[in-house]
């Protein structure tokens, strides 16, 4: 597996150009932000939509709800703050106007994760995914790279329902087409619901999801030099989950890794691990956060600290391999 | 209330009332002097009629059937000790003291199709409950201003009912918009969906009502900036203003202060009146309607008594959330006429 990268830019950067795409093709679009304008890359469609945008200042609660209260009449609001304000500070009012409620609010949550960085352990949420997840009618999404986000940004206003949009602060690779969909070694579009899959083999398979994706990419190539067959999917929808492709997956390759930047407690691999356990037991390894917080440094000083980058995938990868020859 | 029921289907089915049958009409029971049927039908008729009054007839004071809203009142009051009584459980207090306001609300001050119920609300005046535990006043309400059958009031709080203890969208009962029962929530939800009436360029308003306790919430005053900070002029609330609260009087729990100088200070709009007062009520709420537009979101302090109508719950807390036994019900129902028929 080559890839090769088109470019480098932030996730949040590919929302706030998703947005402002929906602002000029869906007049029921409407936008709300906490005070952090020019974090979420919302300026965009602040400037051209003033009367559809909405400051909320710094009262994330109130935000919420009142997008639960714009659906009624029709229109469709895009929240946006950080990722730890977006759902463990405001999960009630998630869980009772948005989700119980049925309400069409697209919960926009940028600087998720270790990558938010020097900010530290208090804006660095490791527990979003699980505390979205666990919601009935909520649908969770964590794209990985900026056209990946732009166009899951642009879809999920199709999509019917609550719908919880992960994404991130770096500058990270751009592996993916405008449409979110590859063309590499599989051609394979972008679809919430659907698993993507960016690689085929048979001797095991990488479900990784966000950050991890690019991480895993480079993992696969590591892997494949020393002479694996490695699956990759990319599981940009974590709820609903595409049970079919993860079990059709593990038929054929009989052991997997999870990635995530994200606790292993409430993630993609519990996720996963579900699936497998209640179809098709095989052995699985997770490289996700260990029930810790995180801490100030640089993203990749993070990635490394807390064992989710490159050289963990492969070490994940060559465990549960001898585990299912074991 | 089977007799109400079939009245109610023929009215529907536009029957011409000589056309029913002579054993209906000579039921042996009588109510205010006729036959328990007749008196149905005309009992229901009448309220069909108001319902259906538009608007700008039914805001004329002049127009009001007093002696109506009295009647649906006190049926109400019934509807609520019976409803708790039957569950042994829900919030008989806070909702016997907006009764007059919730009769008020749907058959006067508010412009509503219960017969055509939408989600979006469209046209319409919207309502929001946002202290969520005083749902069954609100159901009484509903049910008897036609959002549905009144006979529905029996499952209240039972499995597989659409009347859940608090308010929710999810088994669709008509007239509900948002769940509420967690407070707080419910005055950031009405600014929203005030937000999108003026996108739409709808005219029309959004209603929201409010525990006293229910301020002690943060999100509250989150939205009290917000609404005027985005100058939502087409927002009214009401603040059940009974100084009563789970544990014991606000005052002692976590006292508001000077609530009517905490509105203003925030900059609403802000207005007052006695709550079990059915004239004021009207009265206010129609000069709050007056006064909207004006770039300023509006708050009524409605002083209320918790446990109003029923002598012993009145003068204390605690009936916030007990449902009266068996005996206590007949005692309450003893105080309150039974005038449109039980369901």
């Amino acid at each position: 597996m080559k890839i090769e990268i088109k470019d480098k830019k932030d996730t949040r950067s590919g929302f706030g150009a998703g947005l402002l795409e929906l602002g000029r093709t869906n007049p029921n679009v409407v936008a709300l932000c906490a005070d952090l304008t020019g974090s979420l890359k919302m300026n965009a469609f602040q400037d051209e939509f003033p009367e559809r945008f909405f400051q909320c200042g710094v009262a994330e609660a109130n935000m919420m709800s009142v997008a639960a209260g714009l659906t009624i009449g029709g229109k469709i609001p895009f929240t946006g703050t950080f990722a730890n304000f977006s759902t463990g500070r405001v999960y009630d009012q998630i869980r009772q106007s948005i989700a119980y409620s049925e309400k069409n609010v697209k919960i926009c949550a940028s600087h998720a994760g270790l990558t938010l960085g020097e900010d530290g352990a208090t804006h660095q949420i490791l527990e979003d995914i699980g505390l979205m997840k666990m919601l009935p009618n909520m649908t969770v999404i964590n794209p990985c790279d900026y056209n990946q986000t732009k166009a899951a940004t642009i879809a999920i206003a199709e999509h019917e329902g609550p719908v919880y949009l992960r994404f991130g602060r770096p500058s990270v690779p751009i592996f993916t087409n405008e449409d979110g969909s590859v063309s590499f070694t599989t051609n394979s579009k972008f679809e919430i619901g659907k698993a993507q899959m960016l690689n085929e083999g048979t001797d095991i398979t990488i479900f990784a999801t966000g950050h991890l994706v690019w991480k895993a990419i480079k993992a696969v190539e590591i892997l494949e030099e020393k002479g694996m067959s490695v699956e990759l999917i990319n599981m940009h929808t974590i709820k609903p989950l595409d049970e079919e492709a993860v079990i059709a997956s593990i038929k054929k390759t009989g052991c997997a890794v999870t990635a995530e930047e994200h606790q292993k407690n409430g993630g993609l691999g519990e996720s996963i691990a579900s699936v497998l356990i209640r179809n098709h037991p095989a052995p699985l390894e997770m490289v996700a956060v260990n029930d810790e917080f995180g801490e100030s440094g640089t993203p990749d000083e993070l990635m490394a600290k807390y064992g989710i980058d490159t050289p963990n995938i492969v070490e994940a990868a060559e465990k549960v391999i001898a585990r299912k020859h074991g | 209330m089977h007799i109400f029921l079939v009245a109610k289907r023929l009215i529907s089915l536009k029957t011409d009332l000589r056309t029913i049958p002579e054993s209906y009409q000579q039921l042996p029971i009588f109510f205010d002097g006729k036959n328990l049927f007749l008196a149905a039908i005309e009992s229901t008729l009448k309220m069909l009629e108001t319902i259906e009054k538009p608007i700008e007839t039914m805001s004329e004071t002049s127009s009001i059937d007093w002696d109506y809203l009295q009647k649906f009142c006190s049926q109400t009051r019934r509807d609520i000790v019976r409803m708790t009584n039957g569950v042994n459980s829900g919030h008989p207090g806070g909702s016997l003291g907006c009764t007059e306001f919730f009769v008020a609300m749907y058959n006067v001050i508010m412009k509503h199709d219960p017969k055509n119920f939408t989600m979006d609300g469209i046209g319409q005046d919207v309502f929001f409950l946002s202290n969520g535990h005083i749902s069954p006043v609100w159901y009484s309400v509903l049910a008897r201003c036609g959002y549905f059958e009144v006979g529905e009031l029996a499952t209240f709080r039972k499995l597989n009912s659409r009347l859940q203890g608090h308010p929710a969208t999810e088994e669709g009962l008509p007239g509900i918009r948002v769940a509420s029962g967690s407070l707080g929530q419910g005055l950031s939800v009405a600014s929203g969906a005030a937000l999108s009436k003026k996108l739409n360029n709808d005219s029309n308003h959004v209603f929201s009502l409010h525990g006293d306790g229910e301020l002690q919430e943060g999100q509250i005053w989150e939205a009290a900036m917000f609404a005027v900070a985005h100058k939502i002029d087409n927002l009214i609330s009401t603040i059940d203003y009974n100084g009563r609260q789970i544990d014991g009087d606000v005052d002692d729990i976590m006292p508001l202060g000077d609530l009517h100088a905490k509105w203003v200070a925030f900059g609403w709009d802000v207005l007052e009146m006695n709550g079990n007062n059915l004239q004021e009520v009207v009265d206010t709420m129609n000069e709050a309607k007056n006064r909207s537009g004006n770039g300023k979101p509006i708050m009524i302090l409605m002083r209320t008594e918790m446990g109003q109508g029923i002598d012993f719950m009145m003068g204390t807390h605690k009936w916030h959330g007990v449902a009266p036994n068996d005996e206590q019900l007949k005692q309450a129902l003893a105080q309150q006429e039974e005038t449109l028929g039980d369901y």
